[in-house]
């Protein structure tokens, strides 16, 4: 009768079991993901699903991560993905470990196979100790085997470390300082180097000026140049960052149209060739009768990753074998890349993860190591460590595109949707290296790859399409996407991809359609609004922050909601925001609350949740990319300002039991797009008027004033 | 090149190096303390914090040459694990942080507050952090962590 079971997509991809967990010596035992530590605290939750399901204490487990030498192949640590896909695999992987050394107790010993149990990694029979244990059996029981899946697993009433606050395994270390960053890392015979960046793709040297450089530094210094690729490489990383900072004066590029500035702002997308796309029904041609329309169309620049330090990484090329530490999302991916670059055999290369500054998305990380590569592959034997300077940082990382959206619906006479459609027009939101060029280093090189596809994941969970489908229960529902794939800057990957702007505007949308209707925010939401545990969301945190309906719009004190399910198939999330604005916005409190299904580590959700509420509200107020004539322009932190101390409002997230067996639900990205939304209609609140156009800056906000 | 005595963390050391060398180069790639970070190198994201002569400073703008006969505290000269200072374990119990990149000049700001304000207000802990950039969104934690602080140096300071 046992159907067969689905084998999760990361362990099918990975299925040999001691590629998870081994026990390398009596008390210890390894754990293998192929997920990174990218500041979201998951390897803490990891490890608190292999102690669960192996049964044993979580201080004898080491973590091995994101290591092509060591780990699984998961692809990228990306899109809030870890806990639901990858944890799931490691939970099999675990359950089936701990299952087959009951079998091989029950069948080598002759004990009763249902009797057994593991504990702390030790064997009980009846809960009496039988004196054998994992390290005990190791020997016996032969790991190198597929799983299958078929593993039970524990109970969730039955755990004891799964939904427990965990401190997080790597904090510790970063309050006392340890050099645990790829940026700390110090090789034997290391020596520094900084690239001189092409402006752009195809940008070829007309004339590079190197006595002129070596007369600029202040100690020795070597040059590599490959192609239209330099370096600048010294045993003196003072010597070398002050040459690097003057290099560009000393070479003159041809091939470099000049940007136009207007391409900061996003309607210039509106103008474009495009890729196009009709996810639903197709829309009428005829209006429907009935009904009236609402339109209303919503922007936003575009937003660096901005991470709190610039990119890092180091390579060494020996004996015919590339190593290279990254703080890459993906160490297969890069490795993949890297070897198509040097044309090197992928089994030539191992790639390693290092802990780096906080990631958001596809930021500098993989191109720093291509640099490193690139440099170590020219100079057999030694060591190379590249860390970009700030201003290439800003300059260079691919941002997320700008976009425009439009909201489009048709209304019955209650004010309710009956056909809703949502309009988008981005560049592309992934341009990851795995899948062939786009390492900056590469595209410098002699024979640089062709660009990469303009082609994006499909919906759902989408790219530039993601949230654009409404949860609510609107009869006709379709997204209509314009892929722009020339933009005037690289674009790529930040947190929550099309799914901030999108849930931006359908959630200005409701409030809009709302007032419309002579109702309440929340109550029109709930009356649209039948998956329970959406409504349990929104009701929560109407409910913690006190929400009263009717409150007076222009006094400059506003309150806004939002809602949103990430990816409409990750974890629930509603937000309300206080805001007072007179000339700027001063956003005092936000709550928000979460349903992620199974939490694994409460604490480290909560952290997550609470740090996309602020990296949103510093999108929503602050961010947006400089351009001009030669590129991204805003290359420091008075140029790209963010959120300050003295401008982070009070925050309150509190999570949902949802009260059964509920599979886990990724909360990395889910508190973004209804931040954002929320602190908007807070504004629009406040001000009796409504900005469509982020950033919500000053200037914005006095213009609304004045046409208003 | 020229050779340069200062304290650092209490201890006397000569560094010889060219005067105009960034005190952050010189902490962490001559004297081998990497627990101060490199963030912008223009002073403006705080990573790169050290206390001064008791003031907190951005070292990554601070030449060596100005740098002579001053005494530097890093955050290795805070705590150990062993030994954490308060504001160490006030950030562990309150889980403040998340890539923690900028932790370590955030730790140096508030020492330098808590050093002569030891019951600041939660505006004033923000003001004084207002020159460290964190970008992952720890800043609440953050902000219970420093109040937590002061609260365990006033009772350590009481008994």
């Amino acid at each position: 009768m046992n159907t067969q079971p689905t084998v999760p997509p990361l362990l099918a991809a990975n299925p040999r079991l001691d590629r998870w967990v081994g026990f390398p010596a009596p008390g210890r035992v390894t754990v293998s993901t192929g997920r990174v530590e990218i500041g979201q605290g998951v390897l803490t939750a990891m490890l608190q699903i292999a102690a669960e399901e192996l049964d044993v204490a979580p201080e004898r487990i080491q973590l091995q991560t994101g290591d092509t030498d060591l780990t699984p192949n998961e692809g990228y640590t990306a899109g809030s993905q870890s806990i639901q896909f990858g944890g799931v695999a490691l939970r099999l992987a675990c359950a089936e470990v701990r299952a087959l050394f009951l079998d091989h107790a029950a069948a080598s010993l002759g004990y009763s196979r249902p009797d057994l149990s593991v504990r702390d990694g030790a064997i009980s029979l009846r809960g009496q100790p039988t004196g054998q244990d994992y390290w005990s059996l190791a020997a016996a029981v032969d790991l190198r085997r597929d799983a299958t899946g078929r593993a039970p697993t524990k109970r969730v009433g039955d755990y004891g470390v799964v939904g427990q606050n965990s401190p997080r395994l790597d904090l510790a270390a970063k309050v006392f300082g340890e050099p645990i960053f790829a940026h700390d890392m110090v090789l034997d015979g290391m020596v520094h180097a900084r690239v001189v960046r092409q402006p752009r793709r195809g940008a070829a040297i007309a004339n590079f000026d190197e006595a002129a450089l070596r007369r600029a530094a202040q100690g020795p210094i070597e040059i590599l140049r490959q192609g239209n690729f330099i370096a600048i490489l010294g045993a003196d990383e003072t010597v070398v960052e002050a040459v690097a900072a003057v290099a560009s004066g000393h070479v003159a590029w041809d091939g470099v149209d000049a940007i136009n500035p207007f391409q900061e702002e996003a309607r210039w997308l509106l103008q474009q060739p495009s890729i196009d796309q009709t996810i639903g029904p197709a829309p009428s041609s005829e209006p429907i009768p009935g009904t009236t329309r609402y339109e209303a169309t919503y922007t936003r620049m575009h937003v660096a990753h901005a991470s709190v330090a610039p990119s890092c990484g180091l390579a060494v090329y020996r004996d015919g074998r590339l190593t290279v530490w990254t703080h890459s999302q993906g160490v297969y991916p890069l490795r993949a890349a890297l070897a198509r670059t040097l044309k090197l055999d992928p089994a030539a290369i191992s790639v390693k993860h290092v802990q780096g500054p906080g990631c958001y998305g596809h930021n500098g990380a993989d191109d720093a190591a291509a640099d490193a590569a690139v440099i170590a592959f020219h100079r057999p034997g030694q060591p190379i460590k590249v860390r970009w300077r700030r201003e290439e940082e800003f300059g260079f990382e691919p941002v997320s595109p700008a976009m425009v959206t439009t909201a489009r619906a048709a209304l019955d006479a209650s004010g309710r949707p009956v056909d809703w459609t949502t309009e988008i027009w981005s560049g592309r939101h992934t341009s990851r290296p795995g899948g062939g060029g786009n390492l900056l280093a590469a595209e410098a090189l002699p024979d640089p790859p062709p660009p990469p596809p303009a082609v994006e994941g499909g919906y759902p969970p989408g790219a530039g399409t993601r949230n654009g489908e409404p949860l609510y229960d609107f009869p006709a529902k379709r997204i209509v996407h314009h892929l722009v794939a020339e933009t005037p800057v690289r674009t790529s990957s930040l947190r929550g991809l099309g799914a901030t702007l999108n849930v931006f505007a359908i959630e200005s949308t409701m409030d809009e359609l709302a007032e419309r209707a002579g109702q309440d925010p929340v109550a029109y939401r709930l009356s649209v609004l039948s998956d329970p545990r959406a409504r349990a969301v929104v009701e929560h945190v109407a409910r913690i922050s006190g929400w009263q309906a009717g409150l007076p719009s222009g006094t400059g004190h506003g309150r806004g909601i939002a809602f949103a399910r990430y990816k409409n198939m990750a974890a629930y999330a509603a937000v309300v925001a206080d805001v007072e604005v007179e000339e700027s916005v001063r956003l005092a409190r936000v709550w928000c609350a979460a349903d992620a299904g199974l939490v694994i580590n409460p604490d480290g959700a909560i952290n997550q949740l609470e740090g996309g509420v602020i990296h949103a509200a510093s999108w929503t107020l602050k961010e947006g990319v400089r351009l001009d004539g030669a590129g991204i322009s805003s290359r420091d932190w008075e140029s790209y300002p963010v959120l300050r101390f003295s401008e982070v409002p009070k925050v309150t997230v509190e999570l949902i039991d949802p009260g059964a067996d509920r599979p886990c639900l990724g909360v990395g990205e889910a508190s973004g797009g209804p931040t954002v939304a929320a602190i908007a209609n807070a504004v629009a609140h406040a001000l009796g008027t409504r900005l469509r156009d982020l950033p919500l800056t000053r200037e914005r906000i006095m213009a609304a004033l004045i046409k208003a | 090149m020229q050779s340069t005595s200062l304290t650092v963390n209490g201890s006397a050391v000569r560094v010889t190096a060219d005067g105009d060398t960034p005190l952050l180069d010189v902490l962490r790639n001559h004297l081998g303390l990497l627990g101060t970070k490199f963030g912008c190198g223009q002073e403006q994201c705080g990573c790169c914090i050290v206390l001064v002569d008791g003031h907190p400073e951005k070292s990554c703008g601070k030449p060596l040459s100005t740098m002579a006969g001053k005494a530097i505290v890093t955050i290795e000269g805070l705590g150990t694990p062993d030994r954490p200072h308060p504001l160490q374990q006030a950030f562990l119990d309150e889980q403040a942080g998340q890539c923690g990149y900028c932790l370590s000049g955030i730790l140096i700001s508030a020492k330098a507050l808590l050093d002569h304000n030891p019951s600041p207000s939660r505006p004033e802990i923000a003001a004084a952090l207002d020159d460290n950039i964190c970008r992952c969104g720890s800043h609440v934690r953050i902000l219970r962590a420093v109040e937590r602080a002061a609260r365990l140096l006033r009772e350590g300071a009481a008994r």
